[in-house]
């Protein structure tokens, strides 16, 4: 199997701290005899923007769903800040606490206000009393422009608006790693330049992030480090500038002509 | 038309036009009736039948209620009255009112406590049907209305509703003490201890300590007993059935097996067979000289009948959400308890409110079962001692049409409170 690691990265446009954030090491998963996630290795470092692309089907959400245990793997090992991702149930709790996921269905709770959405987790699972998640959510709610929508549902705002709420709910809870499932898949053409820039800003500020996307721009603009997952594998991984220029692999080489063809 | 042209395409509207009112057909009563009863010839003819409908049956029974007797002794007082004209007997609701209530053998001067009980039943749910209305405050008397209610109904010292709200106090207290370790411990820890409060307390002499006069469960009736038995066991089987319904969809094989087995056994079994049950066969099961409460063993088999079928619904209900809300709801790191109470149930029971009503208004009419193991509730009292006697041998109509008037106005009320609540509920605006 062609992989051209390059676990370490090379200077990029944020300093990427050499503390390891997530330490993924021969991690197998399977459906049923379905072999999705085949001998994955990956190492981010805290502070790292990871774009992962690839054909549907090719396991990239899968993968990152395993991060935070909605999917459970069957052999290999998965570390996230230090704590080895096991089957016990506080375990896993502790871990989905620290990372922050955002879903291509945004998934806010629709009985909620925006405002009880972010401050939910805090209240319940960090203990935060409750005017002070209140004040933490009208804070990342202003970071993402929507703070007047706080009494709203969420069945009353557009679709990037409920997007970034999303983004807004996850970072309440302080979260150390966020991770992206396909965030602007569900999004119409003109919203999805508001999440994308949310996004941007939260590189910018040093977030260790791992996005699944179609959006070769923001690869491009904000990643530090590309990986090209096919059949349940990493096909190939750089830094975006030679991974869009000078793709090694040749199923990257044709997944980049059809991405970027028209 | 002069200021069209007709075969230029250029135009210039030189003057605008005045609103003007519509026609007279397509106005008020006549428009009306123009589209809903005679838009066609078969509907007109419809029209007409259904009207002439209507009539026959409002000549036959406005006569019957208007001309009808509420003063008489008899059935046969009544028909001298009469004389032949069409008329109802009323009578014999105003004769037998109490009896139709509260059943023929609650003692008469104690009324007021069933009363009472009945009144204060609209201060005790208040706070949970209007949630919005009432201070939060009022759901301390909620929590012990049931408790109030039966000494008020039953009478006897005061002592033994106590004592059965400490049992449940303890075994709170023991839940809150430990399901922070483990949901299962605290469940269970909190069980064991209400039981183990009750066990040492049932050596306590309770007797005569702020006793009321106690009345025994076979002496209740009437009314008064179906609404007994529907307001327990809707109340009761909510909870069992939220319960079953999240086991059925448990991981562990074990509750998962129980849940399952549970719910497809009652519900493939006659509530009728299972008011046998308790009513006969429940007592070989005990040991010999337990005695068993007639209404509590009945309460508790209408109850596991209701919850079965509300597990049922509510399962539906938990169906019905998107997988990505318990992914969500699991992504912020909420445990299994808080992601069900706080995210998961208060939608899937909204969704499941139409299903829940039916089943309790199902419940609650089905309440009138009871007189097949012979309990004297509404139905009971009127197929058993007043039809049987000798003054009112024969009154079917009223009675039975009173019986069919109230449970009418009660699951009406019900079905009415529920659209209201689905209305309130509706935030999503999907």
């Amino acid at each position: 199997m062609a992989q051209t690691a390059v676990d370490t990265p090379s200077p990029a446009k944020l300093e990427v701290s050499d503390e390891v954030a997530i330490q993924i090491s021969n991690m197998n998963k399977w459906y049923g005899t379905f072999h999705v996630l085949r001998d994955i290795d990956l190492t981010v470092y805290r502070g790292e923007r990871i774009v992962i692309a690839g054909p549907s089907g090719s396991g990239k959400s899968t993968l990152i769903r395993c991060i935070n245990a909605l999917e459970e793997h069957q052999r290999g090992r998965i570390e996230v800040d230090g704590t080895v991702l096991s089957s016990d149930i506080k375990n896993i709790d502790t871990i989905r606490s620290e990372v922050g996921m955002v879903f291509q269905h945004f998934n806010l709770f629709p009985h909620l206000t925006i405002l009880e959405n972010c401050t939910l987790a805090p209240i319940w699972v960090r203990k935060t009393p409750k005017h002070e998640a209140e004040k933490t959510a009208m804070h990342f709610l202003e970071k993402v422009k929507i703070p007047e929508q706080a009494d709203k549902y969420p069945g009353q705002l557009s679709g990037g608006q409920q997007q970034r709420v999303a983004i807004a709910r996850s970072l309440c809870m302080k979260p150390r790693i966020m991770l992206f499932d396909e965030p602007t898949s569900a999004l119409d053409p003109e919203m999805i330049k508001e999440v994308l820039d949310t996004m941007v800003e939260l590189a910018e500020e040093g977030m260790t992030m791992i996005c699944v996307t179609h959006e070769m721009g923001f690869a491009r603009q904000v990643a530090n480090r590309v990986i090209f997952m096919d059949q349940g594998q990493i096909v190939e991984q750089n830094e975006p500038e030679e991974f869009f220029n000078n793709p090694q692999n040749p199923r990257t080489k044709l997944f980049l002509s059809q991405i970027l063809g028209h | 038309m002069s200021d069209l042209h007709a075969h230029s395409v250029a135009y210039v509207r030189e003057s605008m036009l005045d609103q003007q009112p519509p026609p007279a057909t397509e106005t008020g009563v006549v428009k009306w009736m123009r589209s809903n009863l005679f838009s066609t010839i078969p509907n007109a003819i419809l029209t007409l039948l259904a009207l002439w409908a209507l009539w026959s049956l409002l000549s036959g029974v406005a006569p019957w209620l208007l001309n009808g007797i509420w003063t008489a002794p008899s059935l046969s007082a009544c028909r001298e009255i009469l004389d032949g004209a069409t008329g109802g007997c009323f009578s014999v609701l105003t004769e037998r009112w109490n009896q139709l209530l509260f059943g023929f053998q609650y003692p008469s001067e104690l009324y007021w406590r069933p009363t009472l009980a009945f009144v204060l039943l609209f201060v005790a749910i208040a706070p949970v049907l209007f949630f919005n209305t009432f201070p939060r405050r009022m759901l301390i008397f909620t929590a012990i209305y049931p408790f109030l209610a039966y000494w008020l109904i039953w009478g006897g010292s005061i002592l033994v509703p106590l004592l059965a709200a400490v049992g449940l106090v303890a075994g709170y207290f023991v839940y809150a003490r430990f399901v922070a370790q483990s949901f299962a411990m605290g469940f269970f820890g909190g069980i064991v201890a209400a039981f183990v409060v009750w066990w040492i307390t049932g050596f306590l002499p309770v007797e005569g300590i702020l006793a009321l006069t106690p009345v025994e469960s076979r002496n209740m009736g009437g009314f008064m007993l179906n609404l007994i038995l529907g307001s327990v066991c809707v109340s009761l089987s909510i909870p069992f059935g939220i319960a079953l319904a999240l086991g059925r969809q448990s991981r562990m094989p074990i509750i998962k097996w129980i849940c399952v087995v549970f719910i497809e056994f009652i519900r493939g079994v006659p509530l009728i067979t299972l008011l046998f049950v308790a009513n006969v066969v429940l007592a070989y099961f005990l040991p010999p000289g337990t005695n068993f409460d007639l209404i509590l063993r009945v309460i508790i088999m209408i109850t596991m009948f209701a919850s079965a079928y509300i597990a049922e619904v509510i399962r539906g209900g938990l169906a019905a959400l998107p997988k990505g809300q318990y992914e969500a709801a699991d992504s912020l790191g909420l445990d299994y308890p808080q992601a069900m109470r706080l995210i998961i149930l208060p939608q899937a029971l909204k969704i499941s409110i139409p299903g829940i009503v039916n089943v309790a208004v199902g419940l609650f009419k089905d309440t009138t079962l009871v007189s097949v193991i012979s309990m004297f509730d509404l139905v009971g009292m009127i197929r058993g001692p007043i039809l049987a006697s000798t003054e009112w041998n024969g009154v079917y109509w009223e009675l039975l049409g009173f019986a069919a008037l109230l449970f009418f106005v009660t699951c009406y009320g019900i079905s009415q409170y529920s659209q209201w609540l689905e209305r309130q509920l509706n935030t999503d605006r999907r």
